[in-house]
This record gives C-alpha cells, sequence and structure tokens, in this order.
C-alpha cells in the first residue's frame, strides 16, 4: 500500500508523527493547452484517494454540462476552477493542489498552457522543486515545451520530467516515444538540466501515473508517482551561504531588540560572527530569540524558518537590509547595478530608461533599466540582440538601483538573488528576475559597487607637508590614452624619467603591466577594459594616497569610463592626454605646474 | 542527508514570513478572526510572528448576529486571555432592515450581513490588508488566489487580472482606497490545520467536537436551534443528537454532522475516515457552482 489512507482501528498518534514529519515537495505541471494536464493533476488526486464525495458528485454534474469526455467523468473539471475556464475549457491561472502519499505531502502548482500565460508558469516554477513537463505524443516537442524547459531552467529547477501524454493515441507505441524522449532529453541537456526523465502516460486511462502500465511492457521505469515519491531532493547544504532578509525590528521595551525575518539560506548558531548588508557591519548574534511560551530560545537557525535574531551590539539594521554570514567566498555582492534575466509580464514593452520597483529580498527601491543585453530566443537559445522586451518575453538587462543593493547571484543564493520588477504607475508585477552577476562570461565592472563600512583607510605616518616639502609635488594623474601603438608607454616612461629629473617622484601604470598580473582574469568586452581602468584608476588612488604622481597608459577608448576614473581620482589631480592631440612630454610638465601639481624642488 | 524541516515546520515558517511582510508592508493592517479552527491557528501564529512584542495589528470579528452563542463567549474569552485589540463589526443597517437567514435564505443574508458587512468595516476602519485564515485547498476558486490577494477600492477581486506571485517576494502596494487581502494559511490542508491546533494544544470552540445538541434535520442537514430565533416548519421537531460540526459559521447555515468524536483525536480520526469535504456542511457554498467565486468577486473573504 502506498497511500497513506488511515485505516479504522489504526494507532492516530503513530499515523499523524509519521504525517507530520512527511517531507514537502513542490511539484510543477507544464504543457500545451490540449495536453491534458488538468486531467493527469485530477487522475492523480483521484487515484490517491483526494477527491472527496461531494467534490465528485459536484465534478459529475460539471461533467455532463462542461465535459469533454461524452457525459464520462471529466478529471480535468477537478482542477480547472474558474467559470471561465471550466466555460472556455482552458485553465487560466495557477491552480494549487494538495495530496499525501506515504513518503512525501505534495503540493502542485498546475501552471496554464498558453502562451500568453508564460508568466504563470514563472510563477508555479519560482515555488517548485520538479517540474512535470506534459507532451502530447501525437505532436512531440513543441515550442511552447521549450519554452516550459527553459523556464524551468532559469527558475533553477534541476528535475524535470517530460510525461509524454496520449500514449493510447498512439496505440502505446515504443518508437514513437523514444523519438520524443530523446528530442527533450537533447534540449534539456544544452539547458543544463541535470536531472530530466521522459515518462510515456495516458492521464485519461490513468496507465503510467500511479501504477506502472501493463499495456507498455517495453518500458521498465517508473510510474509518475513512484518517480515523483523516489526523487532525492538536496536538503540544506553546509556550504550554503547564511542569508536573513530583515523584516521587522522587533523593539517591545528598551531592553530587548530583535531582527525579525526568514533565513533564505544556510543557518546560523548563537556567537556566530555576521555582517549587516549592504553597509558591511560587523557584528555577533547574541541570541536566536523565542519566547518560552513557543519553547524557548534556539542555540541554531536553518533554512527556511522565520525567527528573530538578537546581536551583540548596537548596530544600524533595518528592514531591506539582509543579516549574512561573515567573510570568505561566500560573501554579498554590493552594488548599484544589477545584470539579471528576465521574464516580462506585462503588455507594455520594456525598454531602456525605464523606471520601475525593484524588490529584492525585503527591500523595495527605484530601478532604472539601463540597457537590454539580448533576448532569448527559445526554440534555438540563440541570444539576439534587441531595444526591449515584450509579454513573456526572456532576456537579459542591466538594472541601475538608486540605492546600494546587497545581492547574491541566483544560482548561489534564491532568497537574495531573485528580483521582482512593479511597475511604479499601475503597481503591477510587471518581470521576475534572476540576478547574474559574479558570472565570469558576463562580468561587469565594479565602478558601482560600496566598500563596506567596516573598511576604513588606514591613515600614513608621513604627512602631505613632509611630502610636499621633500617632492615638491601634489599627488596627481597623468592619463596617457588612445588606440594600440600611439607611443603611449614610451611616452609614459619619457615623462616619468623627466619628472624624476626635476626632483620629483612618478609611478608608471601601464595597461599591459595591468595585464600581466592583476588584470589577468580580463579580457577585451567594453565590461572587462572598464574593469582594468577601475582597478588601475584604484591603484592610482592608492598610489596618490601617498602623494605620488601617476603616470597612466591606457587605450581605454570608452568616455564614460574614463569619466568615471576621473571622478573617482578627483578632476582637479587629473590630466587626461588623447595620443591625437601628440605626447608632448615638456608641454605636460609645463602644464602640471600651471596648475599648481608641481613646484620647483626647494631641498635636496 | 541534513536534518530539514518537517512539512509542517516548513508551513509554519511560511504564515510567520507572510504575517511579518503584512505587518511591515502597510499602514493599517487588520486580522480578520472567525473563532473558527483555522482563525485559532491563524491567531497563534500571528502572536508568535511577533513575540516578544505585541500583536501589531488589531482583530476584527463581522458578527452576521445569527454565529453560535459558544462562539462569541470564545471569542470574548479568547481577547480577553490574549489582550487583543478586538473589534467587532454589525452591519446595523442590515440589522435594521431585519435581515436573516431565516427570512430571507442564505444568500441574502450572507452578502448583507457578511460580505457588505466586510465592506463597511474595512472602509471605516481605512484597513488597507485584512489578513484571513482562508486555504486553497478549501474551493475550487480559492485554489487560485494570491497569498497577497489584490482588492480595487470597492472591495472586488479579479481572477483574470491577479498578479504574478513569485518566490516570496510578494508585491504589497496599492494605491490610497485600494487594499490587499492577505492569506498566510494559503498552502495548509484541513488535516494541517487540526494537527497544528492538536500538537500546539490550541483550544477550539467545543461546538467541534461531539456533545448532545439539539437540533432538526431540515433539507437533508441536521441544524442546531441556539436560540428562540428559529421557528420551526411543520413537521420538524427538535430531537437531541450527539453531533458536531466540521466548519462554523451562522447557525441556521451549519449543518452538523452525527459524531461520537468528543475529542480532538478522534476529529482527526473521523475526519481522515471521511468521504465528503468540510465545506459540504456549509449551505451557502451550494447555491450554484462557482458560488464562492461570485462570492469572493462581490468582496467575500
Amino acid at each position: 500500500m502506498t497511500l497513506p489512507t488511515f485505516t479504522a482501528g489504526e494507532d492516530l498518534r503513530g499515523w499523524l508523527e509519521r504525517y507530520e514529519r512527511l517531507q514537502l515537495m513542490r511539484v510543477l505541471t507544464c504543457g500545451n493547452v490540449d495536453d491534458c494536464k488538468s486531467t493527469l493533476i485530477g487522475r492523480l488526486l483521484h487515484d490517491t484517494g483526494r477527491i472527496y464525495e461531494d467534490h465528485l458528485k459536484a465534478l459529475e454534474a460539471d461533467s455532463r454540462v462542461h465535459g469533454t469526455t461524452g457525459g464520462g467523468l471529466d478529471l480535468a473539471l477537478v482542477v480547472d476552477g474558474l467559470k471561465a475556464e471550466r466555460e472556455q475549457g482552458i485553465t487560466i491561472d495557477v491552480a494549487w493542489r494538495y495530496f499525501t502519499t506515504a513518503r512525501r505531502a505534495f503540493i502542485i502548482a498546475d501552471c496554464p498552457g498558453h502562451e500568453q500565460y508564460t508568466r504563470n508558469m514563472a510563477t508555479g516554477a519560482s515555488h517548485c522543486q520538479l517540474a512535470i513537463s506534459l507532451i502530447d505524443a501525437r505532436s512531440g516537442v513543441t515550442t511552447q515545451t521549450r519554452r516550459h524547459a527553459t523556464i524551468a531552467a532559469m527558475l533553477g529547477i534541476r528535475h524535470v520530467v517530460a510525461a509524454v501524454n496520449k500514449m493510447d493515441l498512439v496505440g502505446w507505441g515504443e518508437s514513437r516515444f523514444r523519438e520524443i524522449e530523446a528530442e527533450f532529453l537533447g534540449f534539456c541537456t544544452r539547458l543544463g538540466i541535470e536531472h530530466a526523465v521522459a515518462l510515456p502516460v495516458s492521464a485519461l486511462t490513468g496507465e503510467g501515473v500511479v501504477r506502472r502500465s501493463d499495456v507498455m511492457p517495453w518500458f521498465t521505469g517508473p510510474a509518475l508517482l513512484d518517480l515523483l515519491e523516489g526523487v532525492e531532493l538536496p536538503g540544506p547544504g553546509d556550504a550554503d551561504p547564511f542569508r536573513m532578509p530583515v523584516q521587522v525590528v522587533l523593539r517591545p521595551n528598551l531592553d530587548f531588540r530583535g531582527f525579525a525575518g526568514q533565513v533564505t539560506s544556510g543557518d546560523v548558531r548563537v556567537g556566530d560572527r555576521v555582517r549587516i548588508m549592504p553597509r558591511g557591519t560587523e557584528a555577533r548574534v547574541a541570541r536566536i530569540a523565542r519566547p518560552e511560551e513557543y519553547g524557548g530560545d534556539l542555540d541554531r537557525a536553518q533554512a527556511p524558518e522565520s525567527v528573530v535574531l538578537c546581536l551583540d551590539r548596537e548596530v544600524d539594521c533595518s528592514r531591506g537590509d539582509v543579516i549574512a554570514c561573515f567573510g570568505g567566498t561566500s560573501d554579498m555582492r554590493v552594488g548599484r547595478r544589477i545584470v539579471a534575466d528576465l521574464v516580462w509580464m506585462v503588455d507594455a514593452p520594456l525598454v531602456a530608461g525605464q523606471s520601475l520597483l525593484c524588490r529584492v529580498g525585503t527591500r523595495i527601491t527605484p530601478a532604472r533599466v539601463v540597457r537590454v543585453i539580448h533576448r532569448l530566443k527559445v526554440d534555438t537559445l540563440a541570444h539576439e540582440p534587441a531595444e526591449s522586451m515584450g509579454l513573456n518575453d526572456i532576456g537579459r538587462v542591466e538594472l541601475e538601483c538608486e540605492e546600494p543593493v546587497a545581492f547574491d547571484p541566483y544560482r548561489i543564493s534564491r532568497g537574495t538573488g531573485a528580483i521582482v520588477l512593479i511597475d511604479r504607475l499601475s503597481n503591477a508585477t510587471a518581470a521576475a528576475g534572476m540576478i547574474r552577476t559574479g558570472d565570469p562570461t558576463e562580468r561587469g565592472a565594479h565602478w558601482d559597487d560600496q566598500a563596506l563600512d567596516s573598511v576604513s583607510s588606514p591613515v600614513s605616518g608621513v604627512s602631505a607637508a613632509e611630502r610636499d616639502a621633500r617632492w615638491a609635488q601634489r599627488p596627481c594623474c597623468v592619463l596617457l590614452h588612445g588606440p594600440p601603438n600611439t607611443g603611449k608607454t614610451e611616452a609614459a616612461f619619457a615623462l616619468e624619467r623627466a619628472l624624476w629629473d626635476l626632483g620629483h617622484d612618478a609611478v608608471v601604470l601601464d595597461g599591459q603591466g595591468m595585464r600581466s598580473g592583476l588584470s589577468k582574469d580580463l579580457g577585451f568586452e567594453p565590461g572587462d577594459r572598464s574593469e582594468n581602468l577601475r582597478r588601475a584608476a584604484e591603484v592610482a588612488r592608492l598610489l596618490m594616497g601617498q602623494g605620488r604622481i601617476v603616470v597612466m597608459s591606457f587605450v581605454a577608448p570608452q568616455d564614460d569610463v574614463r569619466e568615471r576614473a576621473r571622478a573617482l581620482l578627483g578632476p582637479d589631480r587629473c590630466l587626461f592626454v588623447h595620443a591625437s592631440d601628440g605626447f608632448d612630454v615638456s608641454g605636460i610638465v609645463a602644464q602640471l605646474a600651471a596648475r599648481g601639481l608641481i613646484g620647483r624642488r626647494t631641498s635636496a | 542527508m541534513a536534518h530539514g524541516l518537517t512539512h509542517l515546520e516548513e508551513l509554519e515558517a511560511e504564515a510567520i514570513h507572510i504575517l511579518r511582510e503584512t505587518a511591515a508592508s502597510y499602514e493599517r493592517p487588520v486580522l480578520m478572526y472567525s473563532i473558527g479552527k483555522d482563525s485559532t491557528v491563524l491567531l497563534h501564529l500571528a502572536l508568535k510572528a511577533f513575540a516578544p512584542g505585541k500583536l501589531p495589528f488589531p482583530v476584527l470579528h463581522i458578527d452576521t448576529t445569527w454565529k453560535f452563542r459558544e462562539m462569541i463567549a470564545f471569542r470574548d474569552a479568547t481577547a480577553a486571555r490574549l489582550g487583543l485589540d478586538l473589534q467587532v463589526h454589525i452591519n446595523r443597517e442590515g440589522l435594521a432592515q431585519g435581515i436573516s437567514p431565516v427570512t430571507h435564505g442564505s444568500k441574502v443574508h450572507t452578502d448583507v450581513m457578511k460580505t457588505v458587512a466586510l465592506r463597511q468595516a474595512l472602509s471605516a476602519g481605512r484597513f488597507d490588508a485584512a489578513i484571513g485564515g482562508a486555504r486553497r485547498d478549501e474551493e475550487k476558486s480559492r485554489a487560485k488566489e494570491r497569498i497577497f490577494s489584490f482588492r480595487d477600492a470597492n472591495h472586488r477581486w479579479d481572477p483574470k487580472g491577479q498578479r504574478p506571485e513569485l518566490w516570496s517576494l510578494y508585491n504589497p502596494r496599492v494605491h490610497p482606497g485600494e487594499s490587499m487581502r492577505v492569506f498566510p494559511l494559503s498552502n495548509w490542508t484541513e488535516l494541517d490545520v487540526w494537527l497544528y491546533v492538536w500538537k500546539h494544544r490550541l483550544p477550539v470552540v467545543d461546538l467541534y467536537l461531539a456533545r448532545e445538541r439539539p437540533v432538526i434535520e431540515r433539507d437533508g442537514a441536521l441544524i442546531m436551534v441556539d436560540d428562540d430565533r428559529l421557528p420551526l416548519k411543520p413537521g420538524e421537531r427538535i430531537e437531541q443528537r450527539r453531533v458536531r460540526f466540521r466548519t462554523l459559521g451562522c447557525y441556521p447555515l451549519s449543518g452538523a454532522i452525527e459524531s461520537d468524536a468528543d475529542t480532538l483525536e478522534k476529529v482527526i480520526e473521523e475526519m481522515l475516515l471521511a468521504r465528503t469535504s468540510e465545506r459540504q456542511g456549509r449551505l451557502i457554498d451550494h447555491d450554484q457552482s462557482g458560488s464562492m467565486e461570485e462570492k469572493k468577486r462581490e468582496g467575500y473573504f
């Protein structure tokens, strides 16, 4: 007996304890409109004894009026809940269903098949661990099948099951099934879905759904329900970084200040070092507070528990912040720019420059669409250049938030790597997004990242006045930029020599030199070039902090990036010279003197 | 495998998260309290969500004046015991018009004394979020409702225009006058609710347990005669029968079931062996197929 039906006379407490401990599994079903997805769920509920007699009675009445099975029991009507759906015979919204077997408590998100309801598919996928994609054995893998698999993969679903349905209509034949199986699994491999499998079923007759089928002896795999019960779900991993977006600050009295939230990733123990992001303030967990009447304080909390943390010191921490584990490679990213994969879910298109509200964790912040990076062609998985995204489009965009936010790449942490975009006027939920930054193939520059609050610059033991007295110079930067082979490097070293001869102290930072070490991980994409110059500018900033004149020679072809470097270093300390103006070393020296950045050396 | 949470612990964590989101996102949230088992669990979770702080919102009961007397006594005792800011709203106009389930039938009574009353109370209190204990497994149209379910300025639900709801990144935004209905127990089943009540020893109204009670048989349902406002039709006779209720509402509209389940455990046992749904005893759901959806569009919880 696989089903946990409680039978009269059985030990109730024992049964309830088993029931309580069942693992929760959230499953998504998706497919084309005529694939009989609702029928499949109706079949699962019916064959596992989850339809009550009064519901069955209503179903029989409905079947006579709206049914498509000639007056017989139409199981699809169990799940097609809204009036319009029953009349039109389509499923227009995600419906949630619940059933339990001896091994698991299941929540099923039944997702609509029509292309215009792709957004609902994304909704369902965001909650689920496994996706069942229904395929009509007669029509095989369609664009919709690919779209659903793509969304499932994007949303991080690792288990995808193709239920090849209506096998009764293709004579239960193996060859047709194998054809579809090969195509589907091939597509899933390209998407990087780890666990993909295909099963032959008939939702109408129940073959292969709850029990293995005798009419398809050639298939030796499990029935759908056996598979659902047997799939191994990843438990909370030890390596998952601790994250808890703060929802509410509880201050019942002067002696208590607790940060309430749900742990979205990892675990935390009393005494752990944590950081309050995005500021990065450090603290330790003093208590995981729970009043006596609810069982008293905890020593440890793990995802997805809802808890209250007390910290060991007074820190600035409020709703929107994230309490995160301290250090290592598991630090959260902080910045205003985010690159994310989006599913666009409203009629009005997304275009560059558009302003929206961006929700990440418990923070809602205004954000601007910087650009559409590409749109995904679902059939071929090709990236096509695009200016905008329309309803149900999937694509990658760059966003700029009004304030720095703390986030993780979605694949590392869903709870802090997922975003929702909200239309500022209508309040409609316009898009769902998965943050990608951190992916080496899509690296952006970190101009906007914020350093942690806890970081402070050490103060040098030599004063600016002392340096000025010895070198007769103010710290400044000369950037020689332009295309390769225009004599930048030679000019830079000539300038260094000239300054040296005048008794000043200059350092050369050269693009090639940067790329041979500090920036050897960077390529020549615009984002990488930008990051290379940013790193150089940061090195220059450190050197200038100790009084040096920095001579930089870089291709630096991007106007906006050079302006960022200028802003970082201070416009009055910068002299930028382009190759087309000629690198006249004595002229540059004269300009520095004219601006008061170098003077006449007074002492030896 | 690492130890994860049980499914009941996971449901609890989700509900607490939702309750905290509501408190943080709205200026004037309110918790709808209907005295039943779902409300009992909801209230317990709300208190737990903000402990050791106090419940940051009031508790609202829509009184149709036809609730079982035991329910009202239980409500007032609960409010006193837990120190709740309990607000009770009655549709005074409906009352003045003499609207009752006996004279006007379930549809008019429910519409005026529950749905209209609820709209009155929400508008009068300028509540921008109303938290309810509805579950998706109760009824077909509920199965498609969001956890944060948007209502326009007339408190109406548009099932086709619902906002997509992804992860637990709820979109709480409303314009002035609009509001949100919030359902923290969306993913709980009837069994989960009873299991939680049992495990945490939460007090529930005694009407859930089998007792000798005065009932009449009407239209195939057992109706408890809770006071002298229920006129008997010819042939109807009050008898003492051992009955209990699976769901509680207005007494003339709540069908009892004959039962020997006089403890919580027996109630659970009986439910596990039952072949009909809990709403089967609710007369208001059977007006027409899809009637819950109609009522919900009008603003019913």
